[in-house]
């Protein structure tokens, strides 16, 4: 047997996804960042530990918001055929997931805050297994009105109940 | 903005609304006193402590009506098309089922519903049933009228009698019966630990919200007395041995009261039909085409004593934790062998059950290892470096101890991770604490998913989960070999796999 293996999904997500995540990612390290001001401000500064530990956290914050939204952009890739959605997402832990139109039940736009304020949507295409939902983060607009269209008209044909 | 792709049933109203039996409100207030038992117990201790006993008589009517309430505002309607519901004081909700989504009919009868004749019928809908959402209750039909409303929605010709465990009609295939020799497996189901933790549970709000410390009255205070008075040594041995005592008991106590005259049955037309229960009795009916397949769960301490528990895997089925709870038990603790014959019958034969799997190679097993081991690595060093500085040496022997735990683990979740495919089913197996083999017919599967870690894609493994709306939703095949997943996931959806391979078809 040859090993046969899957390929990516041929799309990318829209290129205004890696600020996005940036952006997204900024409160919770600013939220630590603060407690840990507060806290070592308690504490009494400058003992040779407590900069360790400031260090740390802000070479963390850094590596974090500089490697996580590349990395997460060549990751995060999506495809919809006539008859199947294939996703890709994560970047550390990784996650491909494939679903059949045909077993398809909802179809999902969202638009937060941080979405919004990129002009992105994340769709979500929901099957009848509480496991199976297919997400796709950080798409343009258009491109997501669009899949939900295509999604919502052909899994209609397709019929049944999805079970 | 939300598009539901199915279209919704269509609107047929011609049944009258109907209430449930007024027998209920004898039922109602009982059930809602006893949940409000520890904060009106807190009323009337406060309220006597001043010299009153307003407040607790006050609070308790206030129960009761609005116990009542619930009858007077709850309405059901069942039409040739749909079962209808509605139901609420304040906030009114309706709910409607479409008759051919109609999975599952579960009849159970507590305590004061046998008393009075009557049945709670739940009806489950699949996708959604696994939060509560899709899940319509029908709480206080006479059990004439349960019986057969179940008949009625699960298409089967109506039979005579009026107990919620039908008489055997003849063509009904008995398939299991309870063996009072398992019995001899319940203390081993630990069920007993959630009992006590539910009286700890309840020995702590009546502390809280009634102000009632019981270690200082009666029976108890001379226990926690003499206990006082006894060597450290001695105290642990007497409260152990207690606590084991206690949960030997009531893990078998729990098992004869959920167990209690087990039959599994099949009709004519292929519906499956538990029954059980002592005190509370409890009928669930499968359509054969909602059974896609089995799980044999073998926790470690059944696996001990060589038993295990078959649990249905099926759409429209709650699984929650604990057997007991869910309507989905195809055998209660029983021996391995018993099950595995189960699985078989019930499953028209096949040989997924039993057949042999493929274990998932030598990197799968490495994994299991180390993520067996590490954490008590990592403490042992943390712990290691303390000790250095001069802390104390015995939490460094624990966390070597937990080393050693870990290792015992790690090798038996590797010894236990394997699947195949047979007969047309997905087996999958996996774990320790909690050993389950799965088999999950093919054609239930809805889609993949892949799963790999950093460390994983270092090590060329996935962990490939078939989603299914049935059960537990879904199986994991875990720390597969890549290239494995992708063979499993192109021999049981080629249609799917054909147009995302990246090689092209092998001639």
């Amino acid at each position: 047997m040859t090993d046969v293996l899957l390929r990516d999904p041929a799309h990318l997500v829209s290129r205004r996804a890696r600020a996005y995540w940036l952006v997204r990612a900024l409160p919770g390290w600013l939220l630590i960042g603060g407690v840990l001001t507060a806290v070592l401000v308690g504490a009494g500064w400058s003992t040779p530990v407590t900069g360790s530990i400031v260090w740390t956290a802000i070479g963390l914050a850094v590596l974090h918001l500089v490697v996580m939204p590349w990395w997460r952009f060549r990751v995060h890739r999506w495809e919809v055929t006539d008859t199947a959605v294939y996703t890709q997402s994560g970047w550390f832990d990784q996650e491909r997931r494939i679903a059949p139109i045909a077993r398809v039940q909802t179809v999902d736009i969202e638009r937060g805050p941080f979405e919004q304020l990129f002009g992105l949507a994340n769709v979500t295409v929901t099957t009848a297994s509480a496991r199976g939902p297919l997400k796709i983060h950080a798409l343009d607009r258009g491109t997501a009105e669009h899949i939900v269209a295509w999604l919502t008209e052909r899994a209609q044909t397709a019929g049944g109940d999805g079970t | 903005m939300s598009t539901a792709v199915p279209t919704a049933p269509p609107p047929v109203e011609e049944a009258e609304w109907q209430r449930l039996s007024p027998r209920m409100l004898f039922i109602h207030p009982v059930i809602e006193i006893g949940r409000a038992l520890p904060a009106l117990a807190g009323l009337f201790i406060a309220g006597t402590s001043h010299g009153s006993p307003w407040p607790g008589l006050i609070g308790t009517v206030v129960v009761v009506a609005l116990s009542l309430t619930r009858w007077f505002t709850t309405r059901l309607r069942i039409t040739p098309q749909q079962v209808q519901l509605r139901h609420g004081l304040v906030r009114r909700k309706s709910i409607a089922t479409a008759r051919d989504r109609i999975r599952t009919v579960d009849v159970t009868s507590h305590l004061l519903h046998r008393v009075l004749g009557l049945a709670r019928v739940v009806i489950g809908t699949g996708s959604n049933d696994r939060h509560g959402g899709g899940r319509l209750i029908l709480d206080g039909l006479t059990l004439d009228a349960a019986t057969r409303l179940r008949d009625d929605l699960l298409h089967r010709p109506p039979i005579e009698g009026t107990a919620p465990a039908p008489a055997v009609t003849p063509g009904d295939v008995e398939l299991a019966r309870l063996d009072t020799r398992w019995i001899r497996y319940a203390p081993f189901t630990l069920s007993g630990v959630v009992t006590g933790l539910v009286i700890w549970g309840f020995y702590w709000r009546l502390a809280g919200e009634g102000g009632v410390d019981l270690a200082r009255v009666g029976p108890l205070h001379a226990v926690v007395h003499a206990l006082r008075a006894m060597p450290t040594g001695q105290r642990v041995t007497v409260v152990t041995l207690g606590l084991v005592i206690f949960v030997a008991v009531t893990s078998t106590v729990g098992y004869v009261l959920a167990f209690w005259n087990f039959r599994l049955i099949r009709h004519p037309g292929g519906t499956l039909q538990v029954t059980r229960g002592l005190i509370t009795t409890r009928a669930t009916s499968i359509e054969r085409r909602r059974l896609v397949g089995a799980t044999i769960s073998e926790p470690l301490p059944l696996r001990a004593v060589g038993a295990a528990r078959v649990v249905a895997v099926a759409t429209g089925l709650r699984t929650g934790r604990g057997a007991e709870r869910g309507g989905e038990v195809l055998l209660p603790p029983a021996p391995l062998a018993t099950g595995v014959a189960l699985v078989r019958r019930v499953l028209d034969g096949t040989s997924a059950a039993t057949g042999p799997l493929r274990p998932h190679g030598a990197a799968a097993r490495r994994r299991r290892l180390v993520r067996g081991v590490l954490p008590g690595v990592l403490l042992s060093a943390v712990l290691g470096v303390v000790w250095a500085a001069g802390g104390p040496a015995w939490p460094l022997a624990v966390s070597g101890a937990l080393v050693l735990v870990g290792l015992a683990l790690g090798v038996d979740r590797a010894a236990a991770l394997a699947h195949g495919r047979d007969d047309g089913y997905l087996v999958t197996r996996g774990g320790s604490l909690v050993r389950r083999r799965s088999v999950l017919a093919e054609g239930a599967i809805i889609g993949w998913n892949l799963r790999s870690t950093f460390f994983q894609r270092r090590l060329g493994l996935v962990s490939l989960e078939a989603t299914t709306a049935a059960g537990r939703q879904g199986y994991h095949v875990t720390d597969v070999p890549a290239a494995e997943a992708t063979a499993i996931v192109g021999a049981i959806s080629p249609d799917l796999l054909e147009q995302f391979r990246s090689a092209p078809p092998a001639t």
